[in-house]
């Protein structure tokens, strides 16, 4: 099978995505509503409570509102990576996931396309976000707006892997929904999102460690450095690992000889 | 000679649930075999093998020679599968599904294009193109989906209870031409239903209850050895109903 036959495949994955995104418009809104909610109600109620000190990247002293917008956008990409893997579980027990695991291409292969194509849909949503967050003064260097792509691609891809992951290890559509408070809000709120790790260590000590090994935490920093084009090589050397681990597991999930398929019976 | 399919004795359990047991059975290139089963016999498992959603971890299965476990690849390219449930995606049009599935597939779009307008046109539905899924009608979406089943041209036609679900119009027009497509001599069909109905004399059966074959061969055959007068009283017997 020669590298043009990938490509095609990889187009055609990427272009139905697209295609099912703009079909629905109100996965895009809801996308954009939610942390705009957070920016504009959280964070105004909060800017006076809680102050944060000069940390890197920043230079001088931020507002609230421009210290948990890189949080944001990671939350824009967390919920779009669980939203792929919701829809892969949903297309999983409608049959039409079939379609795509009796394809002749290899099916680790299959299923990166398919990150990928949830990694696109969220970054159209990061930029829109962002777009309209210079409402609110969150306007980082114009340098930020390129610098942060790779950021977002690689948090895009560790976040749907997990999702991958996790929707290989789902029965039932109605089991996901319990999954995803137990893994989309924890996620969220214990990490840097919200406040500095250095406040968190401050009031707990495990509630730190907590926070500064989730994965989640690593793909808020990588983006909050690439959106003031620095790169912090402890965040990124965390995310990329995090990545392939993810990756390693979903793929295994998928794989019919050892994965989480046969297990179903029938599904 | 080529053999289309060459499954020979797989068994498969999920837990401690046989669902199919030393099943073995063979389909000529050109053969519309049917097979036959009550809901739960374990034909959407045998499918589930064929199309390696499932790893076959005993016996072996072989699409024109290519084994499903070692030469995935070469073994899917063969294989066009109508599954159970509807597999089509209800919010993009027919064509949408179709060059989707086309470049599964690694297909061009111009061939695309030219397949993809032969195939619809052959179930008469080319002014349906354009359409959302959604907005079509049960009978119509299956025929959607043996098209799009056909496009990279396989040469083993896989349908897993294709017609449940259907009026009586909808189910003869969908077996007429699928029972079409055979008669042009390459292509194998593989047809998985618990409706005896859609048996004609001449076709070959291959009976399947609680996971195993007990029967297969010739309508009339199967009827001679069981001493019935027909197809549906031979299957009575066999299963024991």
């Amino acid at each position: 099978m020669n590298l043009v036959v990938y490509i095609r495949c990889f187009k055609g994955i990427v272009l139905r995505e697209a295609l099912r995104f703009i079909h629905q418009k109100e996965r895009f809104f809801s996308a954009l509503v939610r942390p705009l909610v957070w920016l504009g109600i959280f964070a105004a109620g909060f800017r006076s409570v809680l102050g944060v000190a000069i940390i890197p990247p920043y230079e001088t002293y931020i507002p609230y509102e421009v210290y948990i917008a890189p949080g944001l956008i990671a939350m824009i990409q967390l919920f779009n990576g669980m939203q792929s893997s919701l829809s892969m579980v949903y297309d999983r027990e409608m049959g039409s996931m079939k379609t795509m695991l009796v394809s002749p291409i290899p099916r680790w292969f299959l299923l990166c396309s398919k990150l990928f194509a949830g990694v696109f849909v969220s970054i159209l949503q990061v930029y829109a976000f962002l777009l309209i967050a210079s409402f609110w003064d969150i306007i980082p260097p114009v340098s930020g707006y390129f610098t942060i792509l790779p950021a977002l691609i690689i948090s895009g891809l560790m976040l749907g892997a997990l999702g991958m992951f996790l929707s290989s290890a789902i029965k039932q559509l109605e089991n996901f929904a319990g999954v995803m408070n137990f893994v989309i809000f924890p996620m969220f709120f214990a990490s840097s999102a919200l406040y500095p790790l250095w406040k968190i260590e401050e009031t707990s000590e495990w509630l730190y460690l907590v926070c500064f090994y989730n994965p989640f935490t690593y793909a808020v920093e990588s983006i909050r450095f690439s959106l003031y084009s620095q790169i912090n090589f402890e965040y990124s050397a965390g995310i990329i690992i995090f990545t392939l681990i993810f990756l390693f597991l979903s793929i295994m999930g998928y794989d019919p000889s050892r994965g989480n398929l046969q297990k179903k019976g029938g599904k | 000679m080529t053999v289309a399919l060459d499954i020979n004795n797989v068994s498969h359990k999920f837990g401690d649930f046989t669902a199919l047991d030393d099943v073995s059975l063979k389909i000529s290139p050109g053969d519309f075999t049917v097979l036959l089963g009550l809901n739960g016999a374990g034909k959407t498992t045998l499918y589930s093998l064929i199309t390696r959603l499932y790893n076959n971890n005993s016996g072996s299965i072989k699409i024109h020679n290519f084994d499903v476990r070692d030469q995935s690849s070469d073994a899917l390219k063969n294989i066009g599968v109508v599954f159970q449930q509807p597999t089509l995606d209800l919010d993009l049009s027919v064509e949408e599904n179709l060059h989707y599935h086309s470049s599964l597939h690694g297909i061009s779009k111009a061939v695309a294009n030219t397949r993809i307008k032969d195939e619809i046109n052959r179930i008469n539905l080319s002014d349906k193109l354009k359409n959302k899924v959604r907005s079509l009608s049960g009978g119509q979406r299956r025929r959607v989906e043996i098209a799009r089943s056909l496009i990279h041209k396989p040469k083993l036609l896989l349908l897993d209870e294709p017609t449940v679900g259907l009026d009586i119009g909808s189910r003869q027009m969908i077996l007429k031409h699928v029972k079409s497509l055979c008669k042009k001599g390459e292509l194998a069909v593989l047809w998985a239903t618990h409706l005896i109905d859609e048996i004609d004399k001449g076709e070959k059966v291959v009976i399947i209850h609680k996971g195993k074959v007990l029967e297969s061969g010739g309508v009339a055959t199967i009827v001679k050895k069981t001493k019935k007068k027909n197809i549906r009283e031979a299957f009575n017997k066999i299963v024991g109903i």
